[in-house]
C-alpha cells in the first residue's frame, strides 16, 4: 500500500468502525482457550459442561435453560450468543461494514436454501427444517423454498429477491432439483459468492483487501480441494468440475487445471504439494491418510483467522469473529457429544484448539 | 511512487513559471513589490489562526481515534478506562501547546506606522514573517503530534483489554509521541523571541 493509503486508512477509520472494531475484539477476548477446552475434556456429565460454560462468556444464555440438558440445546444456546453478538454489530454498523458483515453470511444463506431445498425433496416437515437453518442466514421468505418444484420457480419466486440473486445464471436456472444437480447448484453459487465478496475486498482495498484476500484464497482453495475429493468417482465431468472451482486463489489458475483431472487422493496430494503453503499442512498427513485433512485443514484456518487480530484498522477481525466462534460451537458440539455417549477417548481427536 | 512525481511537479512549477515570465519580459520587480507590500500583520494574524487552528485539529483528531477504541474495548473491560484517559491527556495538551504560543505570539503585534509609500519597515515586517513562522512550525507539529499520540493511544487501549501488563510499554511509545509537539513549542518560541514590531534598526 502506498503512504498515502496507509496513512489515511490509520487515521480515518475510527470514525466509523473504530467502536464495532474494539467491540469484537472484546468479544474475541471471551473465547474459550485450551485451559477451557481441558476442563471441558474433564467434564463426566452435560450438566457439568453447563455449569462450565456458565461461568464463560455463555452464562446469560445457558443460565435458563432446564435440566435435562441435550447436545442440541447446549449447540442452540452457544449459537444464540454468536447471532446476537452479530445482530449487535451488524446494527451499529455504517457503510462499506455494513455490506461486508452481510457479505460474511451469504455463505450460510447458501446452506439454508440447499438444506430447505434438499428437505422438500425427502419430504420433510418445512418448520422442521426452519429450525435446523443456520440463524445468521436467514432471510424472509426462506419458508417459501418448499413450494418450489424446479430451480427455475425456486429463482423466480424466492431467490430473485435475496442477496444470492446475481448468484444464478441463465445455465443454473434451467435444471431440475435432484441431488445431484442440488450439489452442483450450490456449489455454483457459493464459488459466484467467493469470487463476488473477493471483488468486494479488493475494491475496498487497503488492509481489509489484505487480509480477507488471503483468506478468501485459503477459502477457494479449500472448497476446490473439497469439491475434487468428494466428485472422485462421480458422474460428474471434468469440465463441470472446474467449473466450480473459484477464479482465485492460489490454485488458479494452474493448480486448478491440474485438479480437475485429478482421480484419487494421492494425485491430489501431489498437486497440493507444488504450492509451498499447501505442502506444509500436507506434510503433517502421513502417507495415504485422508481422514484427519478436515482437521489440519480447520486447523490451518484458525491459525490464519487469528492472525488477522495482528493488525488494526480493518475488516478481517469481524470475518474472523465469526468463524473463530463457529469453529468453538463445533468444538463443544464435539465434546458434548462424546460425553454424551460416553467415548471421552476420543475426545481430543475433534477439537481444533484456539488459543 | 505517484506522491513522489506529484510533489516534484508541485515543487518545480513554480520556478520553471518564473523563468518563463523572465523571458517573456514580464515585469518581475512589480510583482516583488506587490508581495513586499502584503501587510506584516496580515503574515501575524496568519500565522497566529494556523497556530491555534492546526493545534486543535491535531488534538481532536487524537482524541477521536483514541476515544472510539477505548469506549469500545472498556464494555468488555471496564478497568481500562482511568488508565487510558492518559492517552486523551496527551492529546489534549497538544491542543494547550496551540493556545499558549499563539498567546505568546499575539502579545508581539504592536501598531507601528507604515511608511510613505506603504510599505512597513524591516523590524515590522521581520516580526510579521517570524510569527508566522512561528505559529506554522508550532502548529504543523502539533497536527502531526496529535495524530500519532491518537493512533497510539487507540492500539494501547485494545492492547491494555486484552493484556494489562502492556499498557507501560506501549505509554512509553506514546511519550515519544507526544514530545513531537513540544519540539513544535520550543522552536516556535525561539522564532518569534526576536519578533519585535517597534524594534529600532
Amino acid at each position: 500500500m502506498s503512504f498515502g493509503e496507509d496513512t489515511s486508512e490509520m487515521c480515518l477509520f475510527n470514525v466509523k468502525d473504530g467502536f464495532l472494531e474494539a467491540v469484537v475484539r472484546g468479544y474475541k477476548l471471551g473465547l474459550l482457550s485450551t485451559a477451557d477446552y481441558n476442563n471441558l475434556c474433564q467434564c463426566e456429565t452435560l450438566e457439568d459442561i453447563k455449569l462450565y460454560l456458565t461461568g464463560t462468556d455463555y452464562g446469560p444464555y445457558l443460565a435458563n435453560e432446564a435440566s435435562p440438558m441435550h447436545t442440541t440445546t447446549l449447540v442452540d444456546c452457544c449459537t444464540r450468543k454468536l447471532v446476537a453478538d452479530w445482530k449487535y454489530m451488524r446494527e451499529n454498523a455504517g457503510e462499506p461494514m455494513g455490506r461486508f458483515l452481510d457479505y460474511c453470511t451469504y455463505g450460510h444463506m447458501i446452506d439454508n436454501v440447499v438444506l430447505i431445498v434438499t428437505g422438500t425433496l425427502h419430504e420433510r416437515d418445512v418448520q422442521e427444517l426452519l429450525d435446523k437453518c443456520n440463524p445468521l442466514g436467514m432471510f424472509d421468505a426462506i419458508a417459501s423454498l418448499a413450494v418450489a418444484q424446479n430451480m427455475r420457480d425456486l429463482y423466480r419466486l424466492v431467490l430473485v429477491d435475496t442477496p444470492l440473486a446475481p448468484y444464478f445464471s441463465e445455465n443454473l436456472t434451467s435444471e431440475d432439483l435432484d441431488e445431484m444437480n442440488i450439489e452442483v447448484m450450490r456449489n455454483t453459487l457459493y464459488k459466484a459468492y467467493l469470487d463476488d465478496f473477493s471483488s468486494f475486498v479488493h475494491g475496498v482495498g487497503g488492509t481489509t483487501g489484505a487480509v480477507m484476500g488471503e483468506m478468501l484464497s485459503f477459502e477457494a482453495d479449500r472448497r476446490a480441494l473439497n469439491i475434487t475429493l468428494n466428485s472422485i468417482g462421480t458422474e460428474l465431468t471434468r469440465d463441470d468440475r472446474r467449473k466450480l472451482y473459484a477464479n482465485f486463489g492460489l490454485l488458479y489458475p494452474h493448480g486448478q487445471a491440474e485438479l480437475a483431472v485429478a482421480e484419487d487422493f494421492d494425485q491430489i496430494r501431489s498437486v497440493m504439494e507444488k504450492c509451498p503453503p499447501y505442502q506444509a499442512i500436507f506434510s503433517r498427513l502421513g502417507l495415504g491418510e485422508s481422514q484427519m485433512l478436515d482437521k489440519i485443514l480447520y486447523e490451518e484456518e484458525v491459525r490464519q483467522l487469528i492472525n488477522t487480530y495482528e493488525q488494526q484498522f480493518h475488516y478481517g477481525v469481524f470475518y474472523a469473529y465469526m468463524r473463530l466462534r463457529e469453529q468453538e460451537i463445533r468444538n463443544v458440539m464435539w465434546i458434548a457429544e462424546c460425553v454424551a455417549q460416553d467415548q471421552k477417548n476420543r475426545v481430543q481427536d475433534g477439537i481444533v484448539f484456539t488459543f | 511512487m505517484k506522491a513522489l512525481m506529484l510533489g516534484t511537479a508541485a515543487l518545480l512549477w513554480l520556478p520553471s513559471f518564473l523563468l518563463l515570465l523572465y523571458l517573456l519580459q514580464v515585469d518581475l520587480n512589480y510583482l516583488f513589490f506587490l508581495f513586499k507590500n502584503i501587510s506584516p500583520y496580515f503574515w501575524s494574524a496568519l500565522g497566529i489562526s494556523l497556530c491555534v487552528g492546526l493545534s486543535v485539529v491535531g488534538a481532536a483528531w487524537g482524541i477521536f481515534i483514541t476515544g472510539s477504541s477505548l469506549v469500545g474495548a472498556a464494555i468488555r473491560e471496564p478497568r481500562i478506562t482511568s488508565k487510558n484517559l492518559i492517552s486523551i491527556i496527551f492529546c489534549e495538551a497538544v491542543a494547550i501547546y496551540g493556545v499558549i504560543v499563539a498567546i505568546i505570539l499575539q502579545t508581539k503585534v504592536e501598531a507601528v506606522k507604515p511608511n510613505e509609500d506603504g510599505s512597513f519597515g524591516l523590524a515590522a515586517a521581520n516580526a510579521g514573517y517570524a510569527i508566522l513562522g512561528a505559529g506554522s512550525v508550532t502548529g504543523w507539529a502539533n497536527l502531526a503530534c496529535g495524530l500519532s499520540v491518537g493512533i497510539v493511544g487507540s492500539s494501547a487501549a485494545l492492547s491494555d483489554a486484552a493484556n494489562s501488563t502492556l499498557f507501560v510499554k506501549i505509554l512509553v511509545v506514546e511519550i515519544f509521541a507526544s514530545a513531537l509537539g513540544l519540539f513544535g513549542v520550543i522552536i516556535g518560541i525561539i522564532m518569534a523571541g526576536n519578533a519585535s514590531f517597534t524594534a529600532q534598526s
